[in-house]
């Protein structure tokens, strides 16, 4: 690989992790100690008690690709069933709850919590700070989100998975027409997830807000960034509603409440309302990361600085306001009447004029930079087609009389798939096999990658294209089978062979990162000769992961150095010791202590689970586990007068 | 290549089950939307491909041209303002288009709405279950209802107003040929309206995931000429003949001795339950259990003694018959034209 020739116009002075040779002594003394401060304990209980954002985020993207595999191979096994007419790879009953578990997990077990997983590990690293603002708060949601993925494979492996759908409509979903555990099941699979990334975005919105280096002021932030933060905020309006409407439909099935009952008063379109409230938003939640992974990947790839940096920034905002605005767009067929449904279709085709407007700033900047083909921009390449592709056929569903016809059909099945593994997923290939050297030391192997991603491209086209000539010849979704003389059968074989070598290329994926985890090219601090802050760290970040606090004077910070860019001082090695800075100008504010090493986040997440898991068989789980969580809580915020102070007594 | 292979299938299959073979004025005029919108949005799309192409290309070539790479971070004001201009025109195009489509698109949605259903429409209600469809031809008169399954006759070239809702689940009646989709709500009430313009056999299949047998749950549209529509609804308007046969009259004792009248009504028995399909005359349908097996003898059969096996989780029992009464079950309801 021709890396040598990169990083020239970085200025060598200021890059990682000087080597003790070049320091004088009390700069070496200052680094051990920082080190020791900042170290995570070891062994199973420093694994428990873990409260580092590198570590933590790596948990969360490896598990979230553990349910990626899973989703996938459930996908594989709904293509095999739909292979042929009148298959009996999996019956009615088992079908039902694979393409459920399918859509479950990849919304709520793997796209949202990979994409706030990479917020999580770069978020710190690229605004030049040692960790998240609030270090337990992230143990906790990484906790909460294992502990529903673990809820709902436990139970799918149990035969009590869900089977009514991701989206869990009522009645079918409601007590009278799924009776047993498998949609309270789902229920509090939802809860855990959603409290999970609700405390994710919090912690990203204050750290983002109040821990940047000095001098990153707002219309300095990187794109990425700022896609992070954009979705933060989505999360924190998004996800009350379906955690309320997911309580209502715990309360209707558990203590008979009638939230979703038209027999006795209640509204069965009010979930739905519900639902999409949070649902369409969702779609953006896994989308704006994606965007941010995309301008980061196209600006180091190309050498120049994005163009239209503040129109990015605003087109992530617009999309953050008008995708709340959208939601019915998914009830058209309710028979809503006309003139709110044309407010809804006026709404959902303007949110083509952001997305439109990020596609083009994308493209201008490919036009005035310097390419260099690396797998990382191939899939940033593959995302704009499939994209493009994905967001015009969503204009089509948001004009209400095409939307009536290929509604709940293969059409829409092949769309979102457009924009989702499109639109996020390729992104998100792109940004792992970009940040893997950050995060590992190691790059990943270009040939396998390059290999990998013409599968996943052809693959992907192969298994979605045909979908929408099925779903405007009238196949619906979420059949389980169809006649022969439907005519489907040879589109849907196709389709499944699509699938096959789309699972075959995210397998190179995967066996790529493997193997470059132990054989890949040592990467060294900085392999692409990229701009962002995260770069000027050693490959992987050390505990602390600045020695110094870096400052910043523009948006492409190592590109737009001084030769003697200054650092930051003065922040105590002998504890865990931030710099706060101010909101709009990143002006340097105080000095702010983080805890360290907890294993109250593992217990409370456990009180929490005997609640959330308890609540599915009892309503007694509800005082129990607000008395356990309230203990837990007693420990977690128990006054800590030493914070921090326990390795000056160690060496004292 | 697997994109352009892909093209030619979506472009030249021709269906008889399929959005795009309209055969009444809704479909149709849906199908001119669809056009419009996909060679709007093929252009626009190959347009984007071009650009980055073309974005690639002068990038590629930018770079190998240069004798030195300058630093990383530089720009050339020029080439900036020029793609501010590009950019900007972009994004004002682009609104131009989205705007026609709108325009295009609420225009085409009021033309297809039920209020713009013609005053001479023929009403019917549709009442969706798990997992088939009951098709109620409304009259002043209770004793004139014609209440029949999984199958909807309508004359040809009269508009057809539905009403629609749900005794259980949500349900969507979807028949791609005669119109978009329109969903049926358990405690409320959707409207939504078809017209053939063709006689023929319109397939349509619930759209709206409804439990376990979803994928079984179709329905036929058959459009007859006015003529034959009327017959076939005087026809239906008749209770059941009494049987003529002994074989039959031993049937209709099995029919009504054992648990069929629990679930089922035959209209000139005692038999009048609602819960499963009218079978008054199950013998004149073209097909079992909702689309899923054609009606002839051996098929009924089955479906009689075990249904779990053919549809499995539906609300129908299987029956424990000798060979003696099946075959007099059979003759009965073969009767029952």
């Amino acid at each position: 690989m021709s890396l040598g020739a990169v990083p020239e116009a970085v200025p060598e002075s200021w890059g990682p992790e000087p080597p003790d040779s070049d320091l004088d002594d009390l700069d070496v003394k200052a680094r051990r100690e920082l080190e020791a401060t900042w170290r995570s304990p070891s062994g199973l209980l420093g694994w428990l008690t873990e409260t580092s954002h590198t570590a933590l985020g790596k948990r969360y993207i490896v598990t979230a690709f553990v349910f990626f595999a899973l989703g996938g191979i459930e996908a594989l096994l709904m293509r095999l069933q739909l292979a042929r007419p009148e298959n009996t790879v999996l019956g009615a009953d088992l079908y039902n709850q694979v393409f459920t578990m399918h859509g479950s997990t990849m919304m709520f077990l793997f796209a949202v919590p990979v994409m706030l997983g990479m917020g999580l590990y770069l978020v710190p690293l690229m605004i030049g700070t040692r960790n998240l603002a609030f270090p337990r708060l992230n143990a906790y949601s990484y906790y909460a989100y294992l502990l529903g993925g673990l809820l709902l494979y436990g139970a799918f492996f149990l035969n009590v998975g869900p089977d009514a759908g991701w989206f869990a409509y009522v009645p079918l979903a409601g007590p009278d027409y799924s009776p047993g555990k498998r949609v309270d099941v789902w229920a509090q699979m939802i809860t855990f997830t959603e409290l999970s990334s609700l405390a994710a975005a919090v912690n990203l919105i204050t750290t983002i807000f109040k821990h940047r280096a000095p001098g990153m002021s707002l219309n300095r932030i990187p794109l990425f960034v700022w896609s992070i933060l954009v979705t933060s905020f989505m999360v924190v309006f998004a996800m009350p509603a379906v955690m309320s409407s997911s309580l209502f439909l715990a309360l209707d099935r558990l203590v008979d409440t009638h939230f979703f009952n038209p027999a006795e008063g209640g509204d069965a379109i009010l979930w739905q309302h519900l639902f999409w409230f949070f649902g369409h938003p969702e779609v953006y939640i896994i989308f704006l990361p994606a965007t941010g992974m995309v301008s980061a990947i196209i600006v180091a790839f190309t050498r120049r600085p994005a163009f239209g940096y503040t129109a990015l920034v605003l087109s992530l905002v617009a999309t953050a306001f008008i995708g709340f605005g959208l939601w019915v767009h998914h009830m058209f067929a309710t028979g809503l009447p006309q003139l709110g449904q044309s407010f809804f279709t006026a709404a959902s085709i303007m949110i083509v004029v952001p997305s439109g407007t990020q596609i083009f700033c994308w493209l201008a900047t490919l036009w005035g930079g310097r390419v260099r083909f690396k797998t990382p921009l191939l899939y940033v390449l593959g995302f704009i087609a499939i994209f493009v592709l994905g967001g015009l056929t969503g204009v089509m569903l948001a004009a209400v009389p095409l939307d009536l016809q290929v509604h709940d059909t293969f059409f829409v099945v092949a769309h979102f798939h457009y924009v989702l593994i499109g639109g996020a997923v390729f992104p998100l290939l792109g940004g792992i096999t970009f940040w893997f050297p950050k995060m590992t030391g190691r790059l990943m192997s270009e040939r396998l990658g390059k290999l990998g991603f013409g599968l996943v491209f052809l693959g992907f086209n192969l298994t979605f294209f045909p979908m929408h000539q099925l779903g405007l010849e009238g196949m619906p979704r979420r059949v389980y089978t169809y006649l022969p003389e439907t005519g489907w059968g040879d589109l849907n074989l196709l389709a499944t062979v699509g699938a096959g070598i789309l699972g075959l290329g995210v397998l190179v994926f995967v066996l790529n990162a493997l193997w470059s985890l132990r054989f890949g090219e040592v990467a060294g601090g900085d392999p692409w000769g990229a701009d962002g802050l995260e770069w000027s760290t050693a490959s992987p970040p050390a505990p602390y992961n600045f020695f110094h606090l870096p400052t910043v004077r523009g948006r492409y910070a190592r590109w737009v150095q001084d030769e003697d860019q200054p650092v930051v001082v003065g922040l105590r090695t002998d504890r865990r010791e931030v710099l706060v800075t101010r909101t709009l100008d990143a002006e340097p504010d105080h000095r702010d202590i983080l805890p360290g090493p907890s294993g109250w986040p593992l217990a409370l997440a456990l009180t929490t689970g005997v609640t959330f898991i308890g609540g599915i068989f009892t309503p007694w789980a509800l005082p129990w586990g607000v008395l356990l969580t309230g203990l837990a809580l007693i420990g977690w915020f128990w006054p800590q007068t030493d914070m921090g102070r326990t390795v000056l007594k160690e060496k004292s | 290549m697997s994109a352009l292979t892909a093209l030619a299938l979506f472009i030249g299959r021709i269906g008889r089950h399929s959005a795009l073979q309209p055969a009444g004025p809704p479909a149709e005029r849906i199908n001119g939307l669809w056009w419009l919108m996909f060679w709007c949005l093929t252009g626009v799309f190959i347009l984007v491909l071009g650009a980055l192409a073309l974005a690639l290309v002068s990038s590629h070539r930018r770079r190998l041209r240069e004798p030195a790479t300058p630093p990383a971070g530089a720009t050339d004001p020029a080439t900036e303002r020029r793609m501010t201009r590009a950019v900007g025109g972009a994004i004002g195009l682009t609104v131009i288009l989205l705007f026609v489509l709108l325009v295009a698109s609420i225009a085409t949605g009021r033309s297809i709405s039920p209020l713009s259903a013609p005053k001479d429409a023929l009403e019917v209600e549709v009442v969706g279950h798990q997992w088939w469809w009951q098709f109620e031809y409304a009259d002043p008169d209770p004793s004139r209802i014609v209440s029949t399954a999984n199958e909807l006759h309508i004359p040809v070239g009269r508009a057809v107003k539905l009403r629609l809702t749900s005794r259980d689940v949500i349900h969507s009646f979807w028949v791609p040929n005669l119109n978009g989709k329109m969903d049926l709500i358990p405690g409320r009430n959707a409207d939504t309206w078809i017209q053939a313009d063709r006689p023929g056999v319109y397939r349509g299949q619930c759209a709206e995931f409804c439990g376990h047998q979803h994928a079984h749950m179709a329905l036929e549209v058959i459009a007859d000429p006015p003529e034959r529509f009327d017959a076939w609804l005087a026809a239906q308007r008749q209770a059941a003949p009494l049987p003529a046969s002994p074989l039959a009259q031993r049937g209709q004792q099995v029919f009504l001795s054992s648990s069929c009248p629990l679930c089922h009504a035959v209209q000139g028995t005692t038999a009048g339950s609602g819960v499963g399909p009218d079978l008054t005359h199950v013998a004149s349908r073209r097909t079992l259990a909702a689309g899923t097996l054609p009606n002839n003898r051996g098929n009924l059969a089955g479906w009689i003694l075990d249904p779990q096996s053919i549809k499995p989780g539906n609300r129908m029992p299987p029956t424990a018959l000798s060979p003696a009464d099946l075959e007099a079950l059979l003759a009965y309801l073969e009767s029952l034209r």
